[in-house]
């Protein structure tokens, strides 16, 4: 049995030299033009919620996904058209990474009738039949054996198709996880855990709450392989979920990413993020940054000029800008909508 | 066009705050995601991170300001190829983009008219009429619930490939109370799936299946059980549909024993009616005898919405004629008249229908005629059925097992106070199980159920007879 935890490549000084040595496999041009799109189109989008939160647009709780890009773009880059994707509430990088439209994402921020949700679900419910995204769910952990049952319905179809349950590190203590696990390995159903580890359960750091901290190691007694990834390096994780959604495909049950990321912004928007020092994020941005380690690949490596990458960032703010807009000015959802949508 | 920073909220409580300090001066060059300023209220202090990028022309509210208002301009930051000390020297006059001051007056205003339900009970209310439930000419074969329920079950399957079932003990065991009796001989471990003992995580794995569009049937071993499932009964999967905006339904059926069997005490004999009944996005059925069990089981099963389906162990060795007909499906929501009468009306449900119906007959020898309906749907519930049995009874006794608050009981009598208030002639007076944990004793647990005598003297006491 290969389920010994692997451990990837970690850190990502110098990402560019290493990635020719021992680092992950290197990205072509290509692919880091887009994972630089893709996690730039997040980053900014976050960053406009955040301004549109605070300007009283958008009501609620709102968890931002910022500094945590490189997972979801890195797990996207490795998986097909099919395969079902769910996670928790800090959910709208993975809805854009899923290809759902950034204004009908927005809106639904904003609680408008264009929201994807028609503005009935908000920031922590929208879901795509289409996209095979599942939520977008606000209780910690009820993702993980919903995700299962995705996964469920891809070995009960006969197809091989898998299923990418994403939970952070607080949800991974959650009773269900592991009932999920067990059945998970026991039926093999095709299901890619993405533990996302940005190192603090809202406030709580996983030292505080978890006894085993190395969370690639949370399937050990089921049987299921697990990996610790640098998950702020996207081709880590691109390569990582090669062999785990290989390993899924392949019929063998199912398999543990520990992503080791971090969230530079509060928990939601109304924490102060008292509990971490602000030179531990500052360190983390400046040295870390997923965004900031592919420029710098396509400045250095790929010799992209300024030009080529100020029209990315360009296009990526006119997306954003158009969303903003389009979630400012659609109206409401109409009143009639409170009695619609509870049964089928 | 220059870009307006104004004050931002820390919770869509707070209206006003204090600016700290400001992290950057004018003239800085502002990338986005720098963090320009601190703000500060007496619960919590936040970093103000730029958005836009620029140079920082103009402060408008100096470091140390108290009660700055939330959405208020605190500083321009000029645009890319702008001139800063031109956009600092006009103090941002110029608005632009979705940070615009008008924007945010522009935000949701509370819609003021109110939004009425939609008018179900307009008309004057029928009485639903199940007489022409059962086909003509269809032959009726005598069984016990037990064995409809698994024809149902087997029947869905062989007509949907998508329906299968699962639970604890429903396959190689065959039932913990053997309703799933043949149905792994039949359908093989693929669609017959023992789980372990592990409730919360296979009610979330049916639901996760069913929300890929898979039809699952979730065998809880007793309802009981599922207290430990219930936020996927809730949570997941009668939120959904109305969450996504009505784009992803969840066709599950969760079913099981519910309510008290014999002797078993507290835990195991709870009823959840109620507690069930009380969520929009979910259907609840209780049938109280095999023939509704297996037409509502079948409508259930083919239904796109989750359904809780409420069984009841003492009721599964009860035998009635049952249609043989793979076509008998029940329409859900319907009340049926069990008992035709003219001198009060009882409403029951589940294993609540024996009392009832006993209590009748007794009733009769004394020539008191009641009618009893059959609620067999609680959500939606028949409300129409029970305010035409009342506007022609005038009275009304409820019978059920579970707790007497917040019962199934109190919201026929609060339905009753709205909806038929003018024809009642005495009081609603519900006849439930007491307010107390199962008792395991015998005469204790006897105690704590109602008894037929109990709703013989609650119709007494209605009819002042």
């Amino acid at each position: 049995m290969a389920f010994a935890a692997r451990k990837s490549a970690s850190a990502s000084k110098a990402a560019a030299a290493k990635s020719k040595s021992n680092g992950p496999a290197a990205f072509s041009r290509d692919e880091d033009l887009s994972a630089y799109r893709e996690m730039l189109l997040i980053r900014r989008f976050e960053e406009k919620a955040g301004q549109m939160y605070g300007m009283g647009l958008i009501g609620g709780f709102c968890h931002l996904y910022i500094g945590q890009e490189a997972v979801v773009v890195g797990m996207q880059m490795a998986s097909k058209d099919g395969d079902a994707v769910i996670t928790g509430y800090r959910d709208h990088g993975h809805m854009l990474a899923c290809g759902m439209d950034p204004k009908g994402v927005m809106a639904e921020l904003t609680g408008r009738r264009g929201g994807l949700s028609k503005g009935k679900g908000g920031s922590m419910h929208m879901f795509s039949v289409e996209k095979h995204f599942y939520g977008g769910h606000g209780i910690v952990g009820a993702q993980v054996a919903l995700g299962t049952g995705l996964a469920f319905a891809h070995h009960y179809r006969g197809n091989d198709n898998v299923s990418l349950t994403y939970f952070g590190d607080g949800a991974a203590n959650q009773g269900q996880v592991y009932e999920s696990f067990n059945m998970a390995e026991l039926w093999k159903l095709p299901v890619v855990y993405i533990i996302e580890n940005n190192r603090y359960a809202m406030g709580t750091a996983v030292n505080r709450a978890s006894a085993q901290t190395d969370f690639s190691k949370r399937g050990l007694s089921f049987n299921i392989p697990g990996e610790q990834v640098d998950g702020m390096d996207v081709r880590a994780v691109k390569a990582a979920a090669e062999r785990a959604i290989a390993w899924c495909r392949a019929g063998k049950g199912p398999y543990i990413l520990e992503m080791q990321t971090y969230r530079y912004r509060g928990h939601s928007m109304s924490d102060p993020a008292k509990y971490r020092s602000k030179d531990e994020v500052q360190k983390m941005r400046e040295e870390k940054d997923p965004i900031e380690q592919v420029r710098r690949r396509l400045t250095e490596e790929w010799k992209a000029s300024e030009d080529e990458l100020k029209a990315i960032d360009a296009k990526v703010r006119d997306i954003v800008n158009e969303s903003a807009e389009f979630a400012t000015n659609d109206p409401e959802p109409d009143p009639s909508e409170l009695w619609t949508d509870i049964l089928r | 066009m220059p870009i307006d920073v104004l004050m931002p909220a820390l919770s869509p409580t707070m209206e006003k705050g204090n600016l700290a300090k400001w992290l950057k001066g004018e003239g800085d060059r502002i990338k986005p995601g720098d963090v320009i300023a601190e703000i500060e209220t007496d619960k919590a202090t936040m970093e103000v991170e730029a958005v836009d990028e620029g140079v920082l022309a103009k402060i408008l509210v100096p470091a140390g300001t108290a009660d700055v208002a939330v959405n208020q301009k605190i500083a321009v930051i000029a645009a890319e190829g702008e001139d800063a000390s031109a956009v600092g020297a006009a103090g941002g006059a110029a608005l632009s983009g979705a940070a615009d001051a008008s924007a945010v007056a522009a935000a949701p205003k509370a819609e003021a008219a109110p939004v009425a339900a939609p008018a179900v009970h307009a008309a004057p209310a029928a009485a639903y009429d199940a007489s022409g439930e059962i086909p003509a000419g269809v032959e009726m074969v005598t069984m016990t619930m037990r064995e409809a329920l698994r024809d149902a079950m087997a029947e869905e399957m062989r007509r949907d490939g998508d329906v299968f079932v699962m639970g604890e003990e429903v396959a190689e065991y065959q039932g913990a109370y053997k309703v799933t009796q043949g149905l792994l001989q039949e359908f093989g471990p693929k669609r017959v799936i023992d789980t372990p003992i592990t409730e919360h995580g296979f009610a979330g794995i049916g639901v996760g299946a069913a929300l890929s569009g898979l039809k699952p049937v979730v065998e809880f071993m007793t309802f009981n059980f599922a207290m430990q499932a219930i936020d996927h009964i809730i949570n997941s999967a009668a939120k959904t549909l109305y969450m996504s905006g009505g784009q992803m339904g969840c066709p599950i059926v969760f079913r099981g024993p519910n309510g008290a069997a014999a002797r078993v005490a507290a835990q195991h004999s709870q009823d959840y009616a109620a507690w069930y009944s009380q969520i929009p996005g979910l259907l609840v059925i209780a049938p109280s005898n095999a023939a509704d069990a297996k037409g509502l089981l079948k409508a259930a099963i083919r239904n796109p919405n989750p359904v809780v389906f409420l069984e009841n162990e003492i009721l599964y060795g009860q035998s009635v004629p049952v249609p043989k007909s793979e076509d008998f499906v029940l329409p859900i929501g319907k009340a049926r008249i069990a008992r035709p009468g003219t001198d009060v009306t009882i409403v029951s449900f589940s294993i609540g229908m024996t009392y009832a119906l006993k209590a009748a007959e007794e009733l009769a020898k004394d020539g008191i005629d009641a009618e009893v309906i059959d609620l067999r749907t609680i959500r939606p519930m028949d409300v129409d059925s029970i305010v035409a049995s009342v506007r022609k009874t005038g009275r009304l006794v409820t019978v059920e097992e579970g707790w007497p608050q917040s019962g199934i009981g109190s919201e026929i009598a609060a339905q009753m106070m709205e909806k038929a208030f003018d024809w009642l002639d005495a009081p609603v007076v519900r006849v439930t199980g007491k307010d107390v944990p199962m008792p395991y004793a015998a005469n204790l647990e006897k105690l704590a159920l109602p008894s037929v005598a109990e709703v013989v003297q609650a119709v007494r006491s209605v009819t002042y007879r």
